[in-house]
């Protein structure tokens, strides 16, 4: 449990510069970033990061994105980006940075979407709202494989699933399709809805809900209806980070 | 950190060159109204709700809905900053000052935390509340303040980080010292001055 539990509330460290030092395709639209970062500082699953840019003429932008790796990668983290069309800080990464590029990082940040160790824990992700879950995921697979973690995780094609190769086996995952499953799923189709959400709802004390603001109130919502505590209930809604 | 450049990047992003300078540093221009909030959307029906100002004060009040109507209340054109990175400017609000609701309460302390239905807290200096800063709203751009925004009624204090502006606020406490609400104990800064960008606890 102890592991679990890495680290005490505290302000996080300045702005720093951040090596990348792997890119990996993910899905058409994300990729995922692991930083080398040297101020680095433990972080607590669901934490985030901010990211600035500057250009030449001194332009600045910044956005905030989910850590995706484990606390246990020491002196790393991984971020994981949703490519938005008309962004300005994602675009940039998609389609520019490599490894070896140099990124202004500041983190971690915020201690109320995060983890610590509570089971059962329900996660139920839409979309890219799965990477600070994943966090947790991974987080959970390194230190406790035994602790009671289900996630429930709403894509809409088949080519949408994020760390594909790391859902199956251990903890209990629940995939559903909402426009196009691949071809021979078995599994579930459809929005999230009560009857997906009753059997991984059932005994848990934590649920963290992550997603657009509309998939979030929906299974919040539901979270609700099958009669969880409002307290027990952690939500991200994405603001418009692009 | 003054000299790094972020290879190959460029501004994208344009704001409107008449809003430029209403741009709080580290902010972008958004012209949707974003929904962030730290749990489920409380349901609060305006039959039951109430206001009220109580804590340290002379005399503390409380006001239900159909006495907050008998206030009067005012327009609110501002631009709102939230910690996220998204400015929202020229909107408008409509309410009733917070300096019209201190009137005979007789504060007794320089710190308030504002407290909402469904948990949230957030303190906020007294001064930032009075001399015409701070608003109880129940309209946005001229309709009822919807749900997930914080209605029926929010707080509004558009010279801070957006946060500050409790959603399904029920009430303001008075006190003698400062306290962090639900975001300050969880990273953000006890102030959030949108201009001297104080978004994290050592900002």
């Amino acid at each position: 449990m102890e592991r679990l539990t890495p680290v005490e509330i505290r302000a996080p460290g300045d702005w720093q510069i951040a090596t990348v030092t792997e890119v990996k395709v993910e899905t058409p639209r994300v990729k995922s970033f692991r930083f080398e970062v040297p101020m680095w500082m433990e972080h607590l699953p669901g934490q985030h990061y901010d990211v600035r840019l500057t250009a030449p003429d001194g332009y600045r932008a910044q956005r905030s994105y989910s850590i995706a790796s484990s606390p246990l990668d020491v002196g790393q983290i991984e971020l994981t980006i949703d490519l938005l069309d008309d962004g300005e800080v994602s675009p940039y990464f998609h389609e520019v940075v490599e490894v070896g590029d140099q990124v202004e990082l500041r983190g971690p940040f915020t201690s109320y979407f995060v983890w610590r160790g509570e089971e059962p824990v329900l996660l139920v992700g839409g979309g890219s709202g799965v990477v600070p879950l994943v966090a947790m995921l991974r987080h959970r697979r390194r230190t406790m494989p035994e602790l009671d973690m289900r996630l429930v995780y709403s894509v809409r094609y088949a080519g949408d699933v994020i760390y594909a190769d790391e859902l199956g086996g251990d903890a209990a995952v629940t995939l559903t399709y909402t426009r196009e499953a691949p071809e021979g799923w078995s599994g579930h189709s459809g929005h999230v809805d009560a009857e997906l959400l009753r059997a991984p709802a059932a005994g848990a004390r934590l649920a963290f809900v992550c997603g657009s603001n509309g998939f979030v109130e929906t299974a919040s919502g539901l979270l609700l209806e099958l009669g969880m505590d409002p307290g027990a209930i952690r939500t991200e809604r994405f603001g418009p980070t692009s | 950190m003054a000299n790094f450049v972020s290879r190959g990047f460029m501004r994208r992003r344009h704001t409107p060159e008449e809003l430029a300078d209403r741009l709080p540093p580290g902010q972008y221009f958004e012209r949707g109204f974003p929904v962030l909030t730290a749990g489920p959307t409380p349901r609060v029906d305006t039959e039951s709700w109430t206001f009220r100002v109580d804590g340290m004060v002379g005399a503390q009040r409380q006001w239900s809905w159909d006495e907050l109507h008998q206030l009067p209340f005012e327009n609110v054109p501002c631009d709102i900053h939230c910690v996220t990175k998204w400015s929202k400017l020229g909107t408008s609000f409509r309410g009733v000052p917070v300096d019209t609701l201190l009137e005979g309460v007789d504060p007794m302390g320089a710190y308030t935390m504002a407290y909402s239905y469904g948990g949230y807290t957030t303190n906020v200096p007294l001064a930032d509340l009075t001399g015409g800063k701070a608003w109880l709203v129940t309209e946005h751009e001229g309709d009822p303040l919807p749900r997930e925004h914080g209605g029926p009624a929010r707080l509004l204090v558009p010279h801070l980080y957006f946060w500050k502006s409790a959603k399904w606020v029920a009430g303001l406490r008075v006190m003698d010292h400062d306290e962090p609400g639900f975001w300050e104990e969880n990273g953000y800064h006890m102030r959030g001055d949108p201009w001297k960008e104080e978004r994290y606890w050592n900002d």
